[in-house]
Protein backbone atom coordinates (compact mmCIF):
# COMPACT_ATOMS: atom_id res chain seq x y z
CA UNK A 1 0.00 0.00 0.00
CA UNK A 2 1.28 3.43 -0.88
CA UNK A 3 0.54 4.96 2.50
CA UNK A 4 2.82 2.50 4.27
CA UNK A 5 6.25 3.63 5.33
CA UNK A 6 7.95 0.38 4.35
CA UNK A 7 7.83 1.39 0.67
CA UNK A 8 9.68 4.59 1.45
CA UNK A 9 12.28 2.73 3.47
CA UNK A 10 12.86 0.24 0.67
CA UNK A 11 13.18 3.07 -1.83
CA UNK A 12 15.83 4.75 0.32
CA UNK A 13 17.68 1.47 0.67
CA UNK A 14 17.64 0.81 -3.07
CA UNK A 15 18.67 4.35 -3.85
CA UNK A 16 21.63 4.10 -1.52
CA UNK A 17 22.76 0.73 -2.86
CA UNK A 18 22.48 2.05 -6.39
CA UNK A 19 24.47 5.19 -5.67
CA UNK A 20 27.20 3.77 -3.47
CA UNK A 21 29.36 0.79 -4.29
CA UNK A 22 30.75 -0.12 -0.88
CA UNK A 23 28.29 -2.24 1.06
CA UNK A 24 29.74 -1.22 4.43
CA UNK A 25 29.23 2.46 3.62
CA UNK A 26 25.61 1.85 2.72
CA UNK A 27 25.06 0.03 6.00
CA UNK A 28 26.82 2.78 7.93
CA UNK A 29 24.68 5.50 6.36
CA UNK A 30 21.57 3.49 7.03
CA UNK A 31 22.49 2.96 10.67
CA UNK A 32 23.02 6.68 11.11
CA UNK A 33 19.73 7.42 9.37
CA UNK A 34 17.82 4.97 11.55
CA UNK A 35 19.45 6.33 14.68
CA UNK A 36 18.69 9.92 13.75
CA UNK A 37 15.12 9.01 12.87
CA UNK A 38 14.57 7.27 16.18
CA UNK A 39 16.11 10.17 18.09
CA UNK A 40 13.84 12.61 16.32
CA UNK A 41 10.87 10.39 17.05
CA UNK A 42 11.93 10.17 20.68
CA UNK A 43 12.03 13.94 21.07
CA UNK A 44 8.81 14.48 19.15
CA UNK A 45 6.93 11.89 21.17
CA UNK A 46 8.12 13.45 24.41
CA UNK A 47 7.01 16.90 23.24
CA UNK A 48 3.67 15.61 22.05
CA UNK A 49 3.04 13.73 25.26
CA UNK A 50 3.84 16.76 27.40
CA UNK A 51 1.20 18.87 25.69
CA UNK A 52 -1.19 15.91 25.55
CA UNK A 53 -0.86 15.28 29.26
CA UNK A 54 -1.27 18.95 30.12
CA UNK A 55 -4.43 19.15 28.05
CA UNK A 56 -5.94 15.92 29.36
CA UNK A 57 -5.06 16.80 32.93
CA UNK A 58 -6.70 20.18 32.49
CA UNK A 59 -9.86 18.60 31.11
CA UNK A 60 -10.04 16.22 34.04
CA UNK A 61 -9.89 19.25 36.31
CA UNK A 62 -12.48 21.20 34.31
CA UNK A 63 -9.87 23.61 33.00
CA UNK A 64 -8.86 24.43 29.45
CA UNK A 65 -5.13 23.88 29.83
CA UNK A 66 -2.50 25.80 27.91
CA UNK A 67 -4.29 27.96 25.35
CA UNK A 68 -2.14 31.03 24.76
CA UNK A 69 0.85 30.07 22.63
CA UNK A 70 -0.34 29.06 19.19
CA UNK A 71 -3.69 27.46 18.43
CA UNK A 72 -4.89 25.54 21.52
CA UNK A 73 -1.52 26.27 23.10
CA UNK A 74 0.34 23.64 21.10
CA UNK A 75 3.48 25.78 20.87
CA UNK A 76 3.64 26.13 24.64
CA UNK A 77 5.69 22.97 24.84
CA UNK A 78 8.29 24.30 22.38
CA UNK A 79 8.59 27.42 24.47
CA UNK A 80 9.01 25.29 27.58
CA UNK A 81 11.62 23.17 25.84
CA UNK A 82 13.65 26.22 24.82
CA UNK A 83 13.37 27.61 28.33
CA UNK A 84 14.63 24.45 29.99
CA UNK A 85 17.53 24.21 27.51
CA UNK A 86 18.74 27.69 28.38
CA UNK A 87 18.46 27.20 32.11
CA UNK A 88 21.56 26.99 34.22
CA UNK A 89 22.68 23.61 35.49
CA UNK A 90 23.49 24.41 39.09
CA UNK A 91 26.62 22.53 40.20
CA UNK A 92 26.58 21.06 43.68
CA UNK A 93 29.38 20.86 46.20
CA UNK A 94 30.13 17.65 48.09
CA UNK A 95 28.53 15.21 45.72
CA UNK A 96 29.73 12.55 43.35
CA UNK A 97 30.04 14.52 40.11
CA UNK A 98 30.45 11.56 37.76
CA UNK A 99 27.48 9.61 39.07
CA UNK A 100 25.44 12.78 39.39
CA UNK A 101 25.68 13.49 35.68
CA UNK A 102 25.60 9.82 34.68
CA UNK A 103 22.20 9.38 36.35
CA UNK A 104 20.02 11.33 33.92
CA UNK A 105 21.99 10.02 30.95
CA UNK A 106 21.39 6.41 31.97
CA UNK A 107 17.70 7.12 32.43
CA UNK A 108 17.44 8.53 28.92
CA UNK A 109 19.61 5.80 27.40
CA UNK A 110 17.51 3.13 29.07
CA UNK A 111 14.29 4.45 27.63
CA UNK A 112 15.82 5.23 24.24
CA UNK A 113 17.19 1.72 23.84
CA UNK A 114 13.67 0.33 23.88
CA UNK A 115 12.87 2.34 20.76
CA UNK A 116 15.22 0.06 18.85
CA UNK A 117 13.10 -2.97 19.68
CA UNK A 118 9.66 -1.49 19.06
CA UNK A 119 7.70 -2.00 15.88
CA UNK A 120 6.12 1.24 14.74
CA UNK A 121 4.43 0.08 11.57
CA UNK A 122 4.47 -2.75 9.11
CA UNK A 123 8.13 -3.28 8.35
CA UNK A 124 9.23 -0.25 10.36
CA UNK A 125 11.39 -1.28 13.28
CA UNK A 126 14.97 -0.90 14.37
CA UNK A 127 16.01 -4.46 15.14
CA UNK A 128 13.84 -7.55 14.91
CA UNK A 129 15.29 -9.55 17.77
CA UNK A 130 14.21 -13.12 18.29
CA UNK A 131 13.78 -12.28 21.98
CA UNK A 132 12.07 -8.96 21.32
CA UNK A 133 9.71 -8.99 24.29
CA UNK A 134 12.51 -9.95 26.63
CA UNK A 135 14.74 -7.22 25.22
CA UNK A 136 12.05 -4.56 25.68
CA UNK A 137 11.42 -5.54 29.29
CA UNK A 138 15.12 -5.77 30.03
CA UNK A 139 16.29 -2.43 28.65
CA UNK A 140 13.30 -0.49 29.87
CA UNK A 141 14.26 -1.35 33.43
CA UNK A 142 17.80 0.00 33.03
CA UNK A 143 16.32 3.42 33.86
CA UNK A 144 16.03 2.47 37.49
CA UNK A 145 19.83 2.28 37.72
CA UNK A 146 19.96 5.91 36.65
CA UNK A 147 17.32 6.84 39.19
CA UNK A 148 19.22 5.11 41.99
CA UNK A 149 22.48 6.79 40.93
CA UNK A 150 20.76 10.16 40.85
CA UNK A 151 19.33 9.66 44.31
CA UNK A 152 22.58 8.39 45.74
CA UNK A 153 24.93 10.94 44.22
CA UNK A 154 22.79 13.96 45.06
CA UNK A 155 23.93 13.75 48.68
CA UNK A 156 20.45 14.72 49.79
CA UNK A 157 18.26 12.70 52.09
CA UNK A 158 15.08 13.42 50.17
CA UNK A 159 16.68 12.32 46.93
CA UNK A 160 18.02 9.17 48.57
CA UNK A 161 14.67 8.21 50.09
CA UNK A 162 12.94 8.93 46.80
CA UNK A 163 15.37 6.77 44.89
CA UNK A 164 15.03 3.93 47.38
CA UNK A 165 11.27 4.07 47.12
CA UNK A 166 11.51 4.15 43.37
CA UNK A 167 13.81 1.14 43.42
CA UNK A 168 11.52 -0.88 45.66
CA UNK A 169 8.55 0.05 43.53
CA UNK A 170 10.04 -0.60 40.11
CA UNK A 171 11.67 -3.88 41.08
CA UNK A 172 8.46 -5.26 42.57
CA UNK A 173 6.20 -4.16 39.77
CA UNK A 174 8.64 -5.35 37.14
CA UNK A 175 7.77 -8.83 38.34
CA UNK A 176 4.08 -8.54 37.54
CA UNK A 177 4.76 -6.82 34.24
CA UNK A 178 7.08 -9.64 33.17
CA UNK A 179 4.70 -12.36 34.34
CA UNK A 180 1.82 -10.85 32.37
CA UNK A 181 4.16 -10.71 29.36
CA UNK A 182 4.86 -14.40 29.95
CA UNK A 183 1.18 -15.08 29.48
CA UNK A 184 1.33 -13.41 26.09
CA UNK A 185 4.44 -15.30 25.14
CA UNK A 186 2.77 -18.59 26.04
CA UNK A 187 -0.25 -17.69 23.92
CA UNK A 188 1.80 -16.42 20.97
CA UNK A 189 4.42 -19.13 21.26
CA UNK A 190 7.25 -16.73 20.53
CA UNK A 191 9.23 -13.82 21.93
CA UNK A 192 9.85 -12.39 18.50
CA UNK A 193 7.67 -9.36 17.96
CA UNK A 194 7.28 -9.98 14.23
CA UNK A 195 5.96 -13.47 14.92
CA UNK A 196 3.62 -12.09 17.54
CA UNK A 197 2.37 -9.54 14.99
CA UNK A 198 1.76 -12.28 12.43
CA UNK A 199 -0.19 -14.28 14.97
CA UNK A 200 -2.42 -11.29 15.59
CA UNK A 201 -3.19 -10.65 11.95
CA UNK A 202 -6.68 -12.14 12.08
CA UNK A 203 -7.56 -11.43 15.67
CA UNK A 204 -5.75 -9.50 18.36
CA UNK A 205 -4.54 -11.47 21.35
CA UNK A 206 -7.03 -9.77 23.62
CA UNK A 207 -9.82 -11.31 21.51
CA UNK A 208 -8.10 -14.64 20.94
CA UNK A 209 -8.18 -15.50 24.62
CA UNK A 210 -10.35 -12.86 26.26
CA UNK A 211 -10.29 -14.00 29.88
CA UNK A 212 -6.58 -14.58 30.53
CA UNK A 213 -5.52 -11.78 28.22
CA UNK A 214 -7.82 -9.28 29.92
CA UNK A 215 -6.38 -10.20 33.31
CA UNK A 216 -2.88 -9.99 31.89
CA UNK A 217 -3.62 -6.63 30.29
CA UNK A 218 -5.04 -5.10 33.48
CA UNK A 219 -2.08 -6.38 35.49
CA UNK A 220 0.36 -5.17 32.87
CA UNK A 221 -1.22 -1.72 32.74
CA UNK A 222 -1.12 -1.32 36.50
CA UNK A 223 2.45 -2.58 36.74
CA UNK A 224 3.64 -0.48 33.81
CA UNK A 225 1.93 2.54 35.26
CA UNK A 226 3.67 1.97 38.57
CA UNK A 227 7.02 1.65 36.80
CA UNK A 228 6.71 5.12 35.31
CA UNK A 229 6.51 6.59 38.82
CA UNK A 230 3.33 8.47 38.04
CA UNK A 231 0.36 9.07 40.28
CA UNK A 232 -1.17 7.24 42.16
CA UNK A 233 2.21 5.50 42.37
CA UNK A 234 4.24 8.70 42.46
CA UNK A 235 5.53 8.24 45.97
CA UNK A 236 9.19 8.40 44.85
CA UNK A 237 8.46 11.98 43.86
CA UNK A 238 5.85 12.71 46.53
CA UNK A 239 6.20 16.45 46.55
CA UNK A 240 4.50 16.87 49.89
CA UNK A 241 6.95 14.57 51.65
CA UNK A 242 10.11 14.51 49.56
CA UNK A 243 9.91 17.82 47.65
CA UNK A 244 10.64 16.11 44.34
CA UNK A 245 12.27 12.82 45.22
CA UNK A 246 15.32 11.62 43.35
CA UNK A 247 15.60 14.59 40.99
CA UNK A 248 15.34 17.29 43.64
CA UNK A 249 18.93 18.44 43.13
CA UNK A 250 18.79 18.56 39.35
CA UNK A 251 18.24 21.70 37.35
CA UNK A 252 18.16 22.76 33.74
CA UNK A 253 18.60 20.07 31.15
CA UNK A 254 19.72 17.42 33.65
CA UNK A 255 16.23 17.64 35.09
CA UNK A 256 14.90 17.86 31.55
CA UNK A 257 16.39 14.43 30.85
CA UNK A 258 14.39 12.88 33.67
CA UNK A 259 11.33 14.69 32.44
CA UNK A 260 11.71 13.56 28.83
CA UNK A 261 12.46 10.01 29.91
CA UNK A 262 9.36 9.95 32.09
CA UNK A 263 7.14 10.86 29.17
CA UNK A 264 8.87 8.52 26.79
CA UNK A 265 8.51 5.69 29.29
CA UNK A 266 4.82 6.47 29.30
CA UNK A 267 4.82 5.99 25.55
CA UNK A 268 7.01 2.89 25.68
CA UNK A 269 4.75 1.17 28.18
CA UNK A 270 1.72 2.01 26.08
CA UNK A 271 3.52 0.80 22.97
CA UNK A 272 4.51 -2.54 24.50
CA UNK A 273 0.95 -2.99 25.74
CA UNK A 274 -0.42 -2.15 22.31
CA UNK A 275 2.02 -4.51 20.60
CA UNK A 276 1.29 -7.56 22.66
CA UNK A 277 -2.37 -7.13 23.57
CA UNK A 278 -4.00 -4.99 20.89
CA UNK A 279 -2.17 -6.27 17.86
CA UNK A 280 0.37 -3.47 17.47
CA UNK A 281 0.15 -2.07 13.98
CA UNK A 282 -2.34 -4.71 12.82
CA UNK A 283 -5.69 -3.34 11.79
CA UNK A 284 -8.84 -4.48 13.54
CA UNK A 285 -9.95 -7.62 11.74
CA UNK A 286 -12.87 -9.95 12.21
CA UNK A 287 -12.21 -13.36 10.67
CA UNK A 288 -14.72 -14.03 7.92
CA UNK A 289 -15.81 -10.44 7.25
CA UNK A 290 -13.64 -9.69 4.25
CA UNK A 291 -15.37 -6.43 3.33
CA UNK A 292 -14.99 -5.06 6.85
CA UNK A 293 -11.36 -6.15 6.98
CA UNK A 294 -10.61 -4.44 3.68
CA UNK A 295 -12.08 -1.18 5.01
CA UNK A 296 -9.98 -1.48 8.15
CA UNK A 297 -6.86 -2.06 6.05
CA UNK A 298 -7.32 1.30 4.36
CA UNK A 299 -5.91 2.93 7.46
CA UNK A 300 -2.09 2.78 7.41
CA UNK A 301 -0.51 0.56 10.03
CA UNK A 302 1.36 3.33 11.89
CA UNK A 303 -1.94 5.13 12.45
CA UNK A 304 -3.33 2.00 14.05
CA UNK A 305 -0.25 1.67 16.20
CA UNK A 306 -0.26 5.25 17.44
CA UNK A 307 -4.00 5.21 18.03
CA UNK A 308 -3.65 2.16 20.26
CA UNK A 309 -0.75 3.81 22.07
CA UNK A 310 -2.83 6.93 22.60
CA UNK A 311 -5.61 4.81 24.02
CA UNK A 312 -3.29 3.28 26.59
CA UNK A 313 -1.70 6.63 27.38
CA UNK A 314 -5.13 8.11 27.91
CA UNK A 315 -6.00 5.27 30.30
CA UNK A 316 -2.81 5.97 32.20
CA UNK A 317 -3.58 9.69 32.48
CA UNK A 318 -7.13 8.91 33.48
CA UNK A 319 -5.88 6.76 36.35
CA UNK A 320 -3.28 9.33 37.27
CA UNK A 321 -5.81 12.11 37.69
CA UNK A 322 -8.38 9.93 39.47
CA UNK A 323 -6.71 8.37 42.47
CA UNK A 324 -4.83 9.63 45.50
CA UNK A 325 -1.26 8.55 46.16
CA UNK A 326 -0.62 5.17 47.78
CA UNK A 327 1.52 4.64 50.85
CA UNK A 328 4.62 2.48 50.41
CA UNK A 329 3.14 -0.41 52.42
CA UNK A 330 -0.11 -0.25 50.45
CA UNK A 331 1.91 -0.23 47.26
CA UNK A 332 3.94 -3.29 48.18
CA UNK A 333 0.81 -5.02 49.48
CA UNK A 334 -0.84 -4.42 46.12
CA UNK A 335 2.09 -5.91 44.27
CA UNK A 336 3.15 -8.88 46.39
CA UNK A 337 -0.17 -9.98 47.82
CA UNK A 338 -2.59 -9.20 45.02
CA UNK A 339 -1.02 -8.74 41.62
CA UNK A 340 1.68 -11.36 41.89
CA UNK A 341 -0.66 -14.26 42.86
CA UNK A 342 -3.08 -13.20 40.18
CA UNK A 343 -0.45 -13.06 37.47
CA UNK A 344 0.98 -16.43 38.53
CA UNK A 345 -2.50 -17.91 38.38
CA UNK A 346 -3.02 -16.22 35.04
CA UNK A 347 -0.01 -18.01 33.56
CA UNK A 348 -1.57 -21.29 34.60
CA UNK A 349 -4.87 -20.20 33.09
CA UNK A 350 -3.35 -19.22 29.79
CA UNK A 351 -1.43 -22.48 29.59
CA UNK A 352 -4.64 -24.44 30.10
CA UNK A 353 -6.36 -22.21 27.57
CA UNK A 354 -3.66 -22.86 24.97
CA UNK A 355 -3.93 -26.64 25.51
CA UNK A 356 -7.74 -26.70 25.30
CA UNK A 357 -8.30 -24.35 22.34
CA UNK B 1 -9.59 -16.53 51.51
CA UNK B 2 -13.11 -15.47 50.62
CA UNK B 3 -12.60 -12.04 52.17
CA UNK B 4 -9.41 -11.72 50.14
CA UNK B 5 -11.25 -12.16 46.84
CA UNK B 6 -14.10 -10.02 48.08
CA UNK B 7 -11.69 -7.23 48.89
CA UNK B 8 -9.91 -7.47 45.58
CA UNK B 9 -13.09 -7.36 43.55
CA UNK B 10 -14.81 -4.70 45.59
CA UNK B 11 -11.58 -2.72 45.28
CA UNK B 12 -11.68 -3.08 41.51
CA UNK B 13 -15.32 -2.06 41.41
CA UNK B 14 -14.59 0.98 43.55
CA UNK B 15 -11.70 1.99 41.31
CA UNK B 16 -14.03 1.79 38.32
CA UNK B 17 -16.54 3.98 40.15
CA UNK B 18 -13.83 6.54 40.83
CA UNK B 19 -12.79 6.53 37.20
CA UNK B 20 -16.40 6.93 36.14
CA UNK B 21 -16.65 10.07 38.29
CA UNK B 22 -13.51 11.57 36.83
CA UNK B 23 -14.77 10.75 33.35
CA UNK B 24 -17.92 12.74 34.11
CA UNK B 25 -15.69 15.66 35.07
CA UNK B 26 -13.72 15.19 31.87
CA UNK B 27 -16.86 15.59 29.79
CA UNK B 28 -18.26 18.55 31.72
CA UNK B 29 -18.05 22.03 30.21
CA UNK B 30 -14.86 23.73 31.33
CA UNK B 31 -14.93 26.52 33.86
CA UNK B 32 -11.86 28.44 32.73
CA UNK B 33 -12.66 32.04 31.75
CA UNK B 34 -10.70 32.93 28.61
CA UNK B 35 -10.44 36.40 30.05
CA UNK B 36 -9.45 39.05 27.56
CA UNK B 37 -11.44 37.35 24.80
CA UNK B 38 -14.67 37.09 26.74
CA UNK B 39 -14.47 40.60 28.15
CA UNK B 40 -17.78 41.53 26.55
CA UNK B 41 -19.75 38.45 27.55
CA UNK B 42 -18.13 37.69 30.88
CA UNK B 43 -20.51 37.68 33.86
CA UNK B 44 -19.24 38.99 37.16
CA UNK B 45 -20.68 37.92 40.49
CA UNK B 46 -23.14 40.47 41.74
CA UNK B 47 -21.69 40.77 45.21
CA UNK B 48 -18.12 41.08 44.01
CA UNK B 49 -16.47 44.11 45.65
CA UNK B 50 -14.52 45.65 42.83
CA UNK B 51 -14.50 49.36 43.46
CA UNK B 52 -16.35 51.82 45.66
CA UNK B 53 -18.77 54.05 43.78
CA UNK B 54 -21.27 56.70 44.62
CA UNK B 55 -24.40 56.18 42.54
CA UNK B 56 -25.76 59.36 40.97
CA UNK B 57 -29.25 59.73 39.56
CA UNK B 58 -30.16 61.30 36.22
CA UNK B 59 -30.14 64.82 37.66
CA UNK B 60 -26.52 64.34 38.79
CA UNK B 61 -27.53 64.03 42.41
CA UNK B 62 -26.14 61.74 45.04
CA UNK B 63 -27.33 60.84 48.50
CA UNK B 64 -24.20 61.62 50.51
CA UNK B 65 -24.62 64.20 53.26
CA UNK B 66 -20.94 64.48 53.93
CA UNK B 67 -21.33 63.23 57.49
CA UNK B 68 -17.99 61.42 57.34
CA UNK B 69 -19.13 58.28 59.15
CA UNK B 70 -17.68 56.11 56.43
CA UNK B 71 -14.29 57.86 56.68
CA UNK B 72 -14.31 57.44 60.44
CA UNK B 73 -15.04 53.74 60.22
CA UNK B 74 -12.61 52.92 57.49
CA UNK B 75 -9.74 50.92 58.97
CA UNK B 76 -7.24 52.25 56.44
CA UNK B 77 -8.24 55.87 56.17
CA UNK B 78 -8.95 55.24 52.57
CA UNK B 79 -11.79 57.72 52.44
CA UNK B 80 -11.33 61.44 52.85
CA UNK B 81 -14.48 63.54 53.08
CA UNK B 82 -14.17 67.29 52.81
CA UNK B 83 -17.16 69.47 53.55
CA UNK B 84 -18.33 72.93 52.59
CA UNK B 85 -20.39 75.19 54.80
CA UNK B 86 -23.03 76.89 52.68
CA UNK B 87 -25.85 79.20 53.49
CA UNK B 88 -29.16 78.35 51.97
CA UNK B 89 -31.63 80.88 50.58
CA UNK B 90 -33.60 80.99 53.80
CA UNK B 91 -30.44 81.93 55.68
CA UNK B 92 -29.73 78.56 57.32
CA UNK B 93 -26.15 77.31 57.56
CA UNK B 94 -25.79 73.89 55.98
CA UNK B 95 -23.01 71.40 55.56
CA UNK B 96 -22.53 70.03 52.11
CA UNK B 97 -20.18 67.49 50.61
CA UNK B 98 -17.28 69.07 48.77
CA UNK B 99 -15.01 66.21 47.80
CA UNK B 100 -15.32 62.52 48.44
CA UNK B 101 -11.87 61.02 47.86
CA UNK B 102 -11.40 57.27 47.72
CA UNK B 103 -7.94 55.74 47.48
CA UNK B 104 -8.22 52.42 45.71
CA UNK B 105 -4.59 51.68 46.48
CA UNK B 106 -5.15 51.38 50.21
CA UNK B 107 -8.67 49.91 50.25
CA UNK B 108 -8.89 46.40 51.61
CA UNK B 109 -12.43 45.90 50.31
CA UNK B 110 -13.77 45.11 53.76
CA UNK B 111 -17.08 46.76 52.97
CA UNK B 112 -17.46 48.52 56.32
CA UNK B 113 -18.01 51.88 54.62
CA UNK B 114 -21.05 50.72 52.72
CA UNK B 115 -22.43 49.05 55.83
CA UNK B 116 -22.19 52.10 58.05
CA UNK B 117 -23.39 54.75 55.65
CA UNK B 118 -26.75 55.92 57.01
CA UNK B 119 -27.81 57.34 53.65
CA UNK B 120 -26.95 54.32 51.56
CA UNK B 121 -24.96 56.70 49.43
CA UNK B 122 -22.07 54.47 48.43
CA UNK B 123 -22.15 51.09 46.72
CA UNK B 124 -19.84 48.51 45.22
CA UNK B 125 -19.32 48.16 41.51
CA UNK B 126 -17.99 44.93 40.05
CA UNK B 127 -15.33 46.56 37.91
CA UNK B 128 -11.97 44.94 38.60
CA UNK B 129 -9.71 46.29 35.89
CA UNK B 130 -7.85 48.77 38.07
CA UNK B 131 -4.38 48.67 36.60
CA UNK B 132 -2.84 52.13 36.09
CA UNK B 133 0.71 53.33 35.61
CA UNK B 134 0.82 55.93 38.34
CA UNK B 135 -0.20 55.44 41.91
CA UNK B 136 -1.82 58.84 42.14
CA UNK B 137 -4.43 57.81 39.60
CA UNK B 138 -5.79 55.34 42.12
CA UNK B 139 -7.16 58.18 44.24
CA UNK B 140 -10.58 58.88 42.85
CA UNK B 141 -13.16 61.51 43.52
CA UNK B 142 -16.46 59.71 43.82
CA UNK B 143 -18.88 62.63 43.73
CA UNK B 144 -19.15 63.83 40.18
CA UNK B 145 -18.21 67.47 39.51
CA UNK B 146 -21.20 69.75 39.84
CA UNK B 147 -23.31 67.16 41.56
CA UNK B 148 -25.34 67.97 44.62
CA UNK B 149 -27.23 66.29 47.36
CA UNK B 150 -30.48 64.68 46.39
CA UNK B 151 -33.31 66.60 48.03
CA UNK B 152 -35.49 64.46 50.16
CA UNK B 153 -39.21 64.76 49.57
CA UNK B 154 -40.67 67.07 52.19
CA UNK B 155 -42.95 64.63 54.09
CA UNK B 156 -40.07 62.40 55.08
CA UNK B 157 -39.02 64.77 57.85
CA UNK B 158 -42.45 64.60 59.37
CA UNK B 159 -42.61 60.83 59.50
CA UNK B 160 -39.98 59.33 61.73
CA UNK B 161 -41.14 55.83 60.86
CA UNK B 162 -39.62 56.01 57.44
CA UNK B 163 -36.33 57.20 58.80
CA UNK B 164 -36.03 54.05 60.77
CA UNK B 165 -36.56 51.95 57.75
CA UNK B 166 -33.68 53.43 55.87
CA UNK B 167 -30.82 51.85 57.86
CA UNK B 168 -32.56 48.50 57.68
CA UNK B 169 -32.37 48.59 53.93
CA UNK B 170 -28.70 49.35 54.34
CA UNK B 171 -28.01 46.25 56.25
CA UNK B 172 -29.84 44.08 53.82
CA UNK B 173 -27.78 45.32 50.96
CA UNK B 174 -24.40 45.07 52.48
CA UNK B 175 -24.87 41.66 53.96
S1 LIG C 1 -13.94 48.86 51.95
FE1 LIG C 1 -13.00 49.09 53.95
S2 LIG C 1 -10.96 49.87 53.48
FE2 LIG C 1 -12.15 50.14 51.62
S3 LIG C 1 -12.93 52.21 51.78
FE3 LIG C 1 -14.51 50.89 52.67
S4 LIG C 1 -14.07 50.85 54.86
FE4 LIG C 1 -12.24 51.66 53.85
S1 LIG D 1 -21.00 58.18 52.04
FE1 LIG D 1 -22.50 57.90 53.63
S2 LIG D 1 -21.31 57.75 55.51
FE2 LIG D 1 -19.93 58.54 53.95
S3 LIG D 1 -20.04 60.74 54.20
FE3 LIG D 1 -21.56 60.23 52.66
S4 LIG D 1 -23.45 59.93 53.79
FE4 LIG D 1 -21.82 59.91 55.29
Amino acid sequence: MSLELSGLINAIHEGLTGAIEAQWLVSLIEYVLVGAGLLALYALIALFLIIFERKICAWFQCRLGPNRVGPWGIFQVFADMLKIMFKEIIPLKHNDKLLFYAGPCIVVIGSFLTFGGLQFAEGVHGVDLNIGVFYLLAVSSISIVGVMLAGWSSNNKYALIGAMRSGAQVISFELSACLSMMAVVILGGSMNLSTLMEKQEDLWFIFQAPVPMLIAMVIYLIAAHAETNRGPFDLPEAESELTAGYHVEYSGMTFGYFYVAEYCNLFINAAIGALVFLGGWQAFHIPGCDGFNAVMDMCPSYVWFFLKCLFFIFMSLWVRWSFPRLRIDQLLHLEWKIMLPFSLFNILLVAVWVIIF
Amino acid sequence: MITYFKNVFSGLVNLCKGMYITMLQFCRPKVTEPYPENRKTRKQFERFRGELTMPHNDKNEHKCTGCGICAMNCPNQTITVTKNKVTTEDGKAKIELDQYLYDLGSCIFCGICTQVCPQNAIAWSTNFEHAVFTKSKLVKQLNKPGSKKEEKPAPVKAEPAEKKEAPKENNDKSE
